[in-house]
């Protein structure tokens, strides 16, 4: 490099008024671009992880609490008081034969709604934020790429964060349980356990990424009343979709919500023995519903940036 | 690259109109511009005048819904990328990564247009001392001043040698100071050859740095030309406005006989002032001077306005104008 010209010290003064000659070296040096279509892609992926490492904390505290907690107090706890408190039981009796305990039912339907948890905050909270106020979009949007390369973009980072997060509950929802609590899960298929849980994980990303772009940025305490939390309680979590049978209509209005594919599509590679939907139907839904959500999502993005 | 066009921005009634729940609003009417290669254009205009449309759609984030505009010779339409790779962009608003630190902001820009790690993080450096922002580096872009986080924009749109640099409202809300570093630094740019097209509601602003200045009100395009030209063309006056001790008789007008001088259009008297608005100033002051000690008056303070861009947007719309 011989281009670089006699530079003084940067300036000092806290106006930071810079020499001509330093910004005439600034047009000088510049280098050449040359994105492509993957540089960028990469460039934009390595931005998420960097800020994914510096959250780090704060984002799988909030991930892990929640599935945490509930292990704690359904597996170990309530087994320890006893008796009346036995939910699992009844519960399970619907699908398969003989006593299923709680904690079985819990493993496959928590991380399902982790993985619904992770995808709205890697996706949604920071894009609505991005639409509002600065528009701080921009920044991204003036990248030299497609505008649905940047929402696809958002989808992939945020489907890797929600897998993360699954992977780090896991263990949790497996090991913390009460003596004699222990989940029956077995896992016959890795492959397809690996395939359900990717899927799912690209389907909360997209309803994430749909989301932000439709959700008014005043309103987003709505979306734990309206969307989270019906999601989650009607989203065969705490309960095996075979076991709704006994309320036929909501064991089929359950059936327009993504999460109980995702609880059912982990529930029958983890945890067999319970009875769940057949596989076509989750695979079928798991990855209808990203293409259905990606394909809108992409549409209300580029919308929302290219006004 | 042998595509540089001698026009580094070319507009064609170049139209936008927003669907609103009350109607339509037609923000750009029909705006044609031309900004050669090389030179520092101004659009000027009050705030909802259509220029950060204007910008908008020639950086390709705002789709035009008529006529067609070209930046680096490539259509905005039909080639967005195309045009992003050539262009760099200083947003009105803080649109700096807030979860990213001031070099990072640097670096991830650099790899968003292809540069490798290292040139990136050397591009930053050289950046960042240059802006006078070397020991902010690692503070987060949300903990800079307004000046500070303004001149990070300005050089996050260098990382890659933009053909075209457009700044929207780049002083707006700065201290005097920081507007006025800022202007030299703008300067610089343009002296090596930069094409700059900068918006601005400051008067000042649009006459201290450009070559070309497009008067637009209401998405249109009053007139356009250098400064100059647009005071000629548009025959604004230079005001002179002569203050006495005392109040002005009734008729000094007739007095001075000035309102028969060739080139003044009208000589008002009030209170105790006469004001006279001329094309050719000469000599004006000094016959006011003259008329008042004949009539017993002593001068206090005497003003001459050379024709501005000010008197120029009154002109053109017969209005004040409105910042």
């Amino acid at each position: 490099m011989t281009t670089t010209t006699t530079r003084q010290a940067p300036p000092q003064e806290p106006a930071g008024a810079p020499s001509a000659s330093d910004i005439a070296a600034l047009i000088a040096d510049a280098p050449e671009p040359r994105p492509t279509l993957i540089r960028t892609f990469n460039a934009m992926m390595a931005r998420e992880f960097r800020v994914l490492r510096r959250n780090a904390i704060a984002t799988f505290t909030r991930a892990v609490m929640q599935p945490l907690l509930f292990v704690f107090v359904f597996a170990y706890v309530f087994p320890k008081i006893g008796g009346g408190f036995a939910l699992g039981g009844g519960a399970a009796t619907a699908g398969t034969a003989g006593s299923i305990n709680f904690a079985t039912i819990l493993v496959p339907g928590l991380m399902a709604s982790m993985l619904l948890m992770q995808g709205i905050m890697a996706v949604t909270f920071p894009l609505v934020m991005e639409f509002s106020w600065q528009r701080t979009i921009e920044d991204r949007a003036l990248a030299p790429v497609p505008i649905r390369v940047l929402a696809i973009q958002k989808i992939v980072a945020g489907a890797i964060q929600s897998f993360l997060g699954a992977c780090i509950v896991f263990p949790i929802v497996l090991f913390v349980h009460a003596a004699g609590q222990a989940p029956h899960v077995h896992v016959t298929n890795w492959f397809l356990f690996v395939f359900i849980l990717a899927a799912a994980s690209l389907l909360t990303a997209s309803l994430g990424l749909l989301l932000g772009t439709i959700m008014d940025p005043r309103k987003m305490q709505m979306l734990f009343a309206v969307i989270l939390l019906p999601a989650t309680m009607l989203g065969c979590v705490y309960y095996p979709w075979s076991a709704l049978h006994h309320i036929r209509w909501l064991q089929i209005a359950v059936l327009i919500n993504p999460m109980v594919y995702m609880s059912e599509g982990l529930r029958a590679v983890l945890t067999p023995v319970l009875g769940h939907m057949p596989m076509w139907g989750v695979l079928l839904a798991l990855v209808g519903g990203t293409v259905v959500f990606t394909y809108l999502g992409t549409r209300t993005f580029t919308r929302r940036v290219l006004n | 690259m042998t595509d540089v066009p001698a026009l580094a921005i070319r507009t064609e009634d170049l139209r936008k109109t927003y669907k609103t729940s009350r109607g339509d609003v037609q923000a750009v009417r029909g705006i044609d511009l031309s900004v050669s290669s090389g030179q520092f254009f101004g659009l000027l205009g009050p705030n909802g005048a259509g220029k950060s449309t204007t910008i908008g759609m020639l950086t390709t984030l705002v789709l035009p819904t008529g006529g067609r505009a070209w930046v680096a010779g490539l259509d905005v339409v039909a080639d967005p990328v195309g045009v992003k790779r050539r262009i760099g962009v200083v947003t009105q608003n803080n649109t700096l990564d807030m979860q990213l630190t001031v070099a990072e902001n640097l670096e991830f820009r650099s790899r968003f247009f292809g540069l490798g790690l290292r040139e990136a993080s050397r591009r930053a450096t050289q950046l960042l001392e240059v802006f006078g922002l070397a020991d902010r580096r690692k503070a987060m872009s949300t903990d800079l001043s307004g000046g500070q986080a303004k001149r990070l924009l300005i050089a996050r749109a260098l990382v890659h040698r933009p053909d075209v640099l457009f700044l929207d409202e780049p002083t707006a809300g700065l201290d005097p100071q920081t507007r006025v570093n800022l202007w030299d630094i703008l300067q610089v740019l343009h002296a090596e050859g930069q094409t700059i097209l900068l918006t601005t509601h400051y008067m000042e602003e649009a006459e201290a740095l450009c070559e070309q200045i497009a008067v637009v009100d209401h998405g249109e395009v009053l007139a356009s030309g250098t400064v100059n030209e647009l005071k000629e063309g548009t025959g604004a006056e230079t005001v002179i406005t002569v203050r006495y001790e005392d109040t002005v008789p009734a008729d000094i007008t007739a007095r001075t006989g000035l309102a028969d001088r060739p080139g003044v259009s009208k000589v008002e008297a009030a209170g105790d002032y006469v004001r006279v608005f001329t094309r050719e100033p000469d000599g004006v002051l000094g016959e006011l001077v003259t008329a008042g000690s004949a009539a017993g008056l002593t001068v206090r303070d005497a003003t001459q306005l050379k024709p501005s861009l000010e008197t120029v947007f009154l002109t053109l719309t017969g209005r004040e104008y409105r910042e």
